[in-house]
C-alpha cells in the first residue's frame, strides 16, 4: 500500500490536469492585438480559428459584423501574424462551412456548436447575453481564458 | 555637432507635439481645418441625432458621455467620451482619428467633416 503512493499521485495530478487543459484558451500577450482587437469586444482567443479562418477576418475589417473595424496596415500585418501563429485547427478542427469556406465567428464553428447545443437560441439573445460572442456573459472567466464548466454562469 | 543637436532637439520636440495632447489642442485644429470656431449647440444636437442609420452616437456613449456606455452589438463597457469624466480623452492623434474614422461611418456612412468634429468636441468639452 505504501510503496503504491508515490506512483498514485503523478497519475492523479495527470488525470487532474488533462481535463483542465481542454477548456483553457489564454490569450497570449500581443500589444498590437490588445490595442486594435479588444476595445468593442473582449480579445478572442487565437486558438479557437484556424489560420485561414483568422486571414479571412483580416482581410474585411471595413465592413466587419456590421462594423467598421478598419486597422492601419502598420497595425494589420503584425496582428496577422500574431493570430495565425497562435491560432487552432488540430485539437480544436479545422473552421470551415459547409462549402468548405473559412468561418469568420468561434461562435458558429462545429466545436462551438457541439459544446453549446444545450442552449436555446433564446438563452443567446436574453438581454443580459445579446449574442453567443458575448462569451464573458457566461464564462466568468473568460477574461484570463478559463472556459471549464465550473466557472459558468448564465445570466437571466 | 551644432547642426546634430539641432536636428536632435527639433526631433524631441515633434515628438512631444505629437503625443502629449490636450482636447483644446484638437478643438483648435479642427476649427482650423473647417475655417469656422465651434458650436457646442450644434454638437450636442449631431451627437444624438440618428442621421438616417440604425445607430447615433448615444448608441453607444450614452446621452450623458460623463457616464460609461455600452457597445449597442457587443455590450461591451466603453468608458466615459467626455475629457471631462476620462483624462485620457482627445489626448493621442491616432486614437482620435481612428475612432472617428470607424464611428462615423457606422453611423454616417461617411467621413465627419472637420466642422462637426469640432462642434461634437467642443459638446463633449462642456460636459462635467
Ligand atoms: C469597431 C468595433 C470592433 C473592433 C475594433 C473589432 N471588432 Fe470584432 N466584432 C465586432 C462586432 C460588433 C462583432 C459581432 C458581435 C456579435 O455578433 O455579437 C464582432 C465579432 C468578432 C468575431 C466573431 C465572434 C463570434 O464568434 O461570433 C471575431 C472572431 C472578431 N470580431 C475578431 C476581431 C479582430 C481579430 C479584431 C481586430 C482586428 C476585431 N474583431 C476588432 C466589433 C469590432
Ligand atoms: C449563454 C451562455 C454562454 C455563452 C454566451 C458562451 N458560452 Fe461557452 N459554454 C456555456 C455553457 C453552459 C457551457 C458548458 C456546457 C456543458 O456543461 O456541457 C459552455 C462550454 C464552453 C466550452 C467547453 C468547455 C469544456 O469544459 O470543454 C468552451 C471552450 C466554450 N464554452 C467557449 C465559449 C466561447 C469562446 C464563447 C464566446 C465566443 C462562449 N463559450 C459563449 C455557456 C455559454
Ligand atoms: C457602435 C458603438 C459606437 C458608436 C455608435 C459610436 N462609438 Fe465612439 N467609440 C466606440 C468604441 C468601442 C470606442 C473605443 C473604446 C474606448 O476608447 O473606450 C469609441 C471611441 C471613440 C472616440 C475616441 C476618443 C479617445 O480619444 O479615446 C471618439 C472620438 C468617438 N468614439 C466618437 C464617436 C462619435 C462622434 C460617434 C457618433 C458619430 C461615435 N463615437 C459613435 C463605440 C461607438
Amino acid at each position: 500500500m505504501k510503496k503504491r503512493r508515490p506512483v498514485l499521485l503523478p497519475a492523479l495530478a495527470l488525470l487532474i490536469a488533462l481535463p483542465a487543459y481542454a477548456d483553457r484558451y489564454p490569450v497570449p500577450k500581443n500589444a498590437p492585438y490588445q490595442e486594435e482587437c479588444a476595445s468593442c469586444h473582449m480579445a478572442y482567443p487565437p486558438q479557437l480559428l484556424d489560420a485561414n479562418s483568422w486571414r479571412a477576418v483580416m482581410n474585411g475589417l471595413p465592413k466587419h459584423f456590421g462594423t467598421d473595424a478598419s486597422v492601419d496596415e502598420k497595425h494589420r500585418v503584425p496582428i496577422v501574424d500574431f493570430l495565425t501563429r497562435n491560432a487552432g485547427g488540430g485539437k480544436t478542427g479545422v473552421t470551415v462551412d459547409a462549402s468548405g469556406k473559412p468561418l469568420l465567428r468561434i461562435s458558429e464553428t462545429a466545436r462551438f456548436v457541439r459544446k453549446h447545443r444545450e442552449l436555446s437560441a433564446a438563452t443567446f439573445k436574453r438581454a443580459s447575453i445579446k449574442s453567443p460572442a458575448n462569451c464573458g456573459a457566461c464564462h466568468t472567466g473568460a477574461a484570463e481564458g478559463d472556459y471549464n464548466d465550473d466557472h459558468v454562469r448564465i445570466p437571466k | 555637432m551644432r547642426r546634430i543637436q539641432s536636428v536632435l532637439i527639433t526631433a524631441l520636440l515633434l515628438s512631444t507635439a505629437a503625443h502629449a495632447e490636450t482636447p483644446r489642442d484638437f478643438l483648435t485644429r479642427f476649427e482650423k481645418e473647417a475655417g469656422a470656431t465651434a458650436s457646442v449647440e450644434r454638437g450636442g444636437r449631431f451627437f444624438a441625432s440618428k442621421q438616417g442609420s440604425d445607430w447615433s452616437c448615444t448608441s453607444c456613449h450614452t446621452e450623458r458621455p460623463t457616464q460609461p456606455g455600452r457597445h449597442v452589438k457587443t455590450d461591451k463597457p466603453i468608458q466615459p467620451l467626455a475629457p471631462a469624466a476620462n483624462a485620457v480623452r482627445f489626448t493621442d492623434t491616432g486614437k482620435v482619428d481612428k475612432w472617428f474614422g470607424r464611428n462615423c461611418n457606422d453611423v454616417l456612412s461617411r467621413v465627419c467633416t472637420a466642422q462637426e468634429k469640432a462642434d461634437v468636441l467642443a459638446w463633449l468639452m462642456a460636459q462635467k
